[in-house]
Parts: C-alpha cells; structure tokens; sequence
C-alpha cells in the first residue's frame, strides 16, 4: 500500500467533512481512503501534460438576466420544513457569546 | 366486481405505459382503475421487494379523479394521461415526502416540484409513490438506502442494481407500468440490465436538474425507465425541456424522440469496444451482447470491434470527480433548515457535525471524505485536476469513435444480478461493476440498455447502445429496431404478483420458481476474477 493516510490527515478531513467519527471509525476510514488512493493512482500512468481540465462537456457560458424578483414572500414555506423555529427564522445554538 | 378487479390487474401488469394510454384515452379503462391496479399490484409485491419508499394511495387516487376530468373534457390528450408512475426519491415532490433514502432527509417534505416530475404531471401523469435508492444514488446495489433493500423480482435473493434500484424492480414486478431514475455513473442502465428493463440515461443537459437532489451535478441526468422502446422515447419527448432553473440546461429542438421509432438499422454503423468483451466480463453475459450484436447485424447494420482505449481509467477518474461533487453538494445538509437535527449537541459546529454523522450512511460519508480530500489544498492539483484531464481524454477517445461509428454497443455491467450481501464489503470491488457505465456519463453521452438475455441462473441481462452527444435518435432506432429482431421479452415477476393482487394466489412467492438453488457461486467468481483484472492494469 502505498498511500498512508496520518492521523492528522484524517482529523483535517473530519474537520472539511463535518463529520465526526469515533476512534473505530477514523481506522477504517483511514484504510478505506488509503485503499481508495492507491487505487486512484493509476491516473498517474497517464500523460495528461498539455490537456486541459475539462469541467463541462459543452462549452458553457455565464448566462446574465435582468436581476428581477419573479418570487413573492414564501418566509412560511421555507420554514416549513425547519428542524427549530422561532419567530418566523430558524433556530440554531447560540454562536456569539 | 371482483372477477373485474383481477382481470384489470392482471391487463394492466403486463401493459406498458403508451398501451395503458392508449386504452385510457379509449375509455376502455378508467385513471382510477389503473391507480387501484397499481396499488393493488404494489400492495401484493412490496412485502418481498420494498421498491418503495413511500406509497401515496390517496393522494393518487384523488389526482385520478382530476386527470379523468381533464382527459373527458379533452384538456389532456397526451399519451401518458392517466399513467401511473413511480418518482425515484431523489426527486423533489411538493408535499410529498422525498428523502433519497438516507436519514438526514427522513422527514422531508419539498415545497416545489423537480421540473421533470413537473414535465410528466402537465402530461397527466399520476405519481403513485416515491420509489427506493441507493442513499443519495452512491451504490449499485440498492443496498445502502436507509429505509431497507430493495430486492430484484426475478429472484429475490439477487440485488436489483442501483442506484436505481427501486424504480427498476417496481417496473419488472409490474407495480408501475414505467419510472423516472437518474444515472450518475450507470444508475439508470445497470439497474435495468438486472432487472430485464428498458432505461435510457439522456445527454447531459437535456432534462432539468431541477429539483433533483445533486449527487455529481456535471454527471447527474433524470431518464426514463419503462417496459420497452417506445415508452423509454415517449416519456423522455415528456420531461426533456429547456429550463432556466438548471444553469447547464441545453436548448434543444429535436425532442421529437419517438420520430426515431423506425425499425430500419440498414447502413447503421456500430462500433463495440474489445476492451468491453476483455476479461472481467462474465461469458454468459458476453454471449447474450454479442447475440444481440447479430441481431442488429442481421438487419444490415455493420457492427465490428474496435480499440476504444483508456476504458480502465474511467473508475478512478469518476470517483475523485463524483466524490468531489458530493462532497461540496452534500455540505447543505447541516441539520439548520430541513431534515434530520441530532438530539445531542454543544453549540453550533457539534450540531452540524453530529447530525450529519448520524444521519449520513457509511458509503455516504466515505464518499464526502475522499471529495473533500482530493478538493483540499496540496491534493487539488494531484487528484481533482488530474481526474477532469484524464475526462478530457476519455472525451476525446469517444470523440474519435463517434467519428467511426452511429452507436457503440456493449454490455451495461460485467456480471448479472449479485446476491444480496456480496457487494458492499469490497467498495473498490463494487466500483469496478460501474466500468461499461461510468464513461457514458463522464463524456456526457446518452445510453440507453434494453433486456437482451438470460443467463443459466434466471436472470436477465442487457444490452447497453451509447450514442454521441444528442444522437439519442440513432441509439432510440438502434433499440427499437434490436427489440423488434429479438422478439417479446416477458416479465414474469409482474404476472406472478399480479395473479396474487387479483386474489388468484395467497401470497407473492419470495423466489421465482427454479431459479434458487444450485449454480450459485458463479457470481461471487466472477466478481472475483474481474477485480483481479483490473488490479493486474491498475495495480491495487
């Protein structure tokens, strides 16, 4: 196995993730990834030198439009579905002391 | 009443979507007789398949009621009015529940309609429920849905596929005469190759990625799933739209796809790639692709093999590019505006991080890990960039055929269905499954698969037809045609339940009858093999 995944490679990925994984778990996770790299590596045996990354297919273009309202106010649809609310807003741990 | 019942079950079962139309629109059969025979066949299946997730009686029947209003005072003359059908869960559905079968979203109810659904629904469509999903589409079993697996109606033992495994076996069994999935990397064509059906994943752009929940959003395409051909082109003409909600929806003016329902493939030239029929590929399978191969030959198309090349490169490029996707589309769900909230949490990043622990499925978050690792500084470079470079090429690979050849034809997966159980231990394993299937959606091509076989334990296999981009006609007449030349293709399950539905039978038997036992170890051999093929290129 060529990829070692370190303990702090995992932590910051835990931290990008936003995940947060029990001793048990980081192993795995771990080996899985290491695994998963080795096998990705075989993109290396690639010359891909002088190729462009290609992100779309078709060429895309930024498409601009009057910036125009078209919605009205939809504040009880969208808290529809909130988890916690309070007077008409989401409600979440407090984040200022 | 009842004598009635049961014969309209048993009709409607075995009826594809443009026939149950088309006796709609004659008034032969009402829209709410085919939403009770639908229900009926869904209440008889479920118990052994679970293809749904939800099932919403009432809210089909009173939209029957509805669509037969429209249909009688000739506002709705479509052909799919009055058509029941079922929504893959990663389709948004207004008021009704849509979770892609994960936990995070066990309790959400959309506000607005996928533009697709929306697109079916002007047609007359009537959703009869929310059909069953690899979590978030990452899986090819149907195994990693949260709300239990779905199990394949030819042989309950087997998996049906994935990710959209759900919608694909509710075809097969007869519980919906068609359904919409979405294909990342072979969702629609892999399913419906295990399950004996007909689906077909369109050209990127072609159908609104609206309010569909985004899994790889430069590889995820919604595509119809149906009994044959001709409903695959019909419901496609349906949902394709041009649509400003979806940035990278394409305008397009030749939807008229069942215009190439022409059983003509004289003079049509057809590439298959020798790398699809190398090792790895399972030979019953490869007799079966090859048989419909001749058939297509037979009525004067000139099919031949050719080196396609770079095909072993397709898996590792989309897994860092498809992961990397997941990894910035999933950070939505943080517990704050819908879906699951842990109960247990100190402050605000707790929150996100324990509701989204707890609510993420395993192959979930392995795939948001590796995406937000080749995505972070000082891998970005090595593993994202080099995986859009290596797409580039594959690109230009296809381009190269597609300046040879109308179609390329191929199997749509190495092996036929697995036993439940036997894919989800080795990820690397299960991904190598994904390899006739993952370029399709990289180069942004459309694919269709059509039943084209058995193999010795009963189950079906299928043929995979990859047009270029747009050329969704070539691969549509190509199909029609193969399906002419190859006959009737029967799907036993849906009779069998449908005979249980009607009363005729007490219970829907759990296995098909001869084709459990013996010759069972074939599979997990197979899959054996074709790893270690692939780790003699690639070097695992």
């Amino acid at each position: 196995m060529a990829n070692i995944i370190s303990d702090e490679t995992m932590e910051y990925v835990g931290i990008l993730a936003k995940l947060e994984l029990s001793d048990e778990q980081k192993e795995q996770a771990k080996k899985d990834m290491a695994r998963m790299l080795d096998y990705i590596d075989m993109l290396n045996e690639l010359d891909t030198s002088g190729v462009e990354p290609m992100s779309h297919v078709f060429p895309v273009n930024n498409v601009f439009r009057e910036d125009e309202v078209t919605n009205g106010d939809e504040r009880e649809t969208i808290l529809k579905n909130a988890p916690a609310k309070k007077d008409g807003s989401f409600m979440v741990p407090k984040t200022v002391e | 009443m009842r004598e009635g019942k049961e014969r309209m079950i048993m009709q409607t079962a075995s009826m594809t979507a443009l026939e149950l139309g088309r006796k709609i629109r004659q008034r032969e059969i009402s829209a709410a007789e085919a939403v009770e025979a639908s229900l009926a066949q869904i209440e008889a299946a479920e118990p052994s398949l679970n293809c749904f997730v939800t099932v919403d009686g009432e809210g089909a029947r009173a939209k029957a009621e509805k669509i037969q209003k429209a249909i009688d005072d000739g506002t709705l003359t479509g052909p799919l009015a009055g058509v029941p059908v079922g929504i893959k869960d990663n389709m948004c559905t207004e008021g009704l529940l849509t979770t892609c079968s994960s936990k995070i979203l066990y309790n959400f109810k959309p506000t607005y309609t996928a533009e697709a659904v929306l697109n079916l629904e002007r047609a007359g469509a009537i959703i009869v429920g929310k059909t069953n999903m690899d979590e978030f589409a990452m899986g090819s079993t149907t195994e990693t849905s949260a709300f239990g697996v779905t199990r394949n109606p030819w042989n309950t033992e087997h998996v049906p596929g994935g990710s959209s495994g759900g919608s694909c076996a509710a075809v097969a069994a007869g519980e919906v005469p068609y359904a919409l999935g979405s294909d990342t990397g072979g969702s629609i064509r892999q399913p419906s190759s295990f399950c004996g059906v007909t689906g077909l994943k369109p050209t990127y752009g072609t159908v609104s990625r609206y309010g569909l929940i985004a899994y790889g959003s430069s590889l995820d395409q919604i595509g119809p799933i149906a009994k044959d051909v001709s409903d695959c082109a019909a419901i496609l003409e349906t949902i394709a739209s041009y649509d400003r909600k979806d940035s990278t929806s394409v305008k397009r003016t030749d939807c008229d796809f069942t215009s190439a329902l022409v059983d003509d493939v004289k003079g049509l030239k057809i590439g298959i790639p020798s790398d699809y029929l190398a090792a790895g590929l399972d030979e019953e399978v490869k007799t079966a692709i090859l048989k419909a191969a001749d058939v297509l030959k037979s009525k004067g198309a000139q099919v031949e093999e050719f080196d396609l090349s770079l095909v072993e490169y397709a898996i590792p490029a989309y897994y860092v590019i498809a992961s990397a996707e997941a990894s910035s589309n999933l950070s939505r769900f943080d517990g704050v505006k819908y879906g699951y909230r842990a109960e247990q949490y100190e402050g605000l990043h707790s929150m996100y991080k324990r509701s989204r622990s707890e609510g993420f499925g395993e192959e979930v978050k392995r795939r948001i890990m590796l995406g937000s690792f080749v995505l972070s500084s000082g891998y970005y470079d090595a593993y994202y960039l080099k995986a859009l470079r290596t797409k580039a090429l594959i690109k230009q690979a296809f381009d190269r055929a597609f300046e040879k050849y109308d179609v390329i034809l191929g199997p749509a997966a190495p092996t036929t269905a697995p036993k439940l159980g036997e894919s989800l231990a080795d990820p690397i394993k299960m991904y190598l499954g994904d390899i006739y299937t993952i370029s399709v959606n990289l180069a942004g091509l459309p694919g269709m698969t059509v039943p084209c076989g058995m193999d010795s334990k009963g189950l079906p296999v299928g043929v995979q037809l990859i047009g270029d981009c747009f050329q969704e006609k070539k691969i549509i007449r190509a199909a029609y045609a193969y399906e002419q030349g190859r006959g009737p293709w029967e799907l036993p399950a849906a009779m069998r339940f449908a005979r249980a539905a009607g009363g005729g039978e007490k219970d829907g038997p759990k296995t098909s009858a001869g084709q459990t036992g013996g010759n069972e170890t074939n599979c997990a051999g197979k899959a054996d093999e074709h790893v270690s093929a692939a780790a003699g290129k690639g070097g695992i």
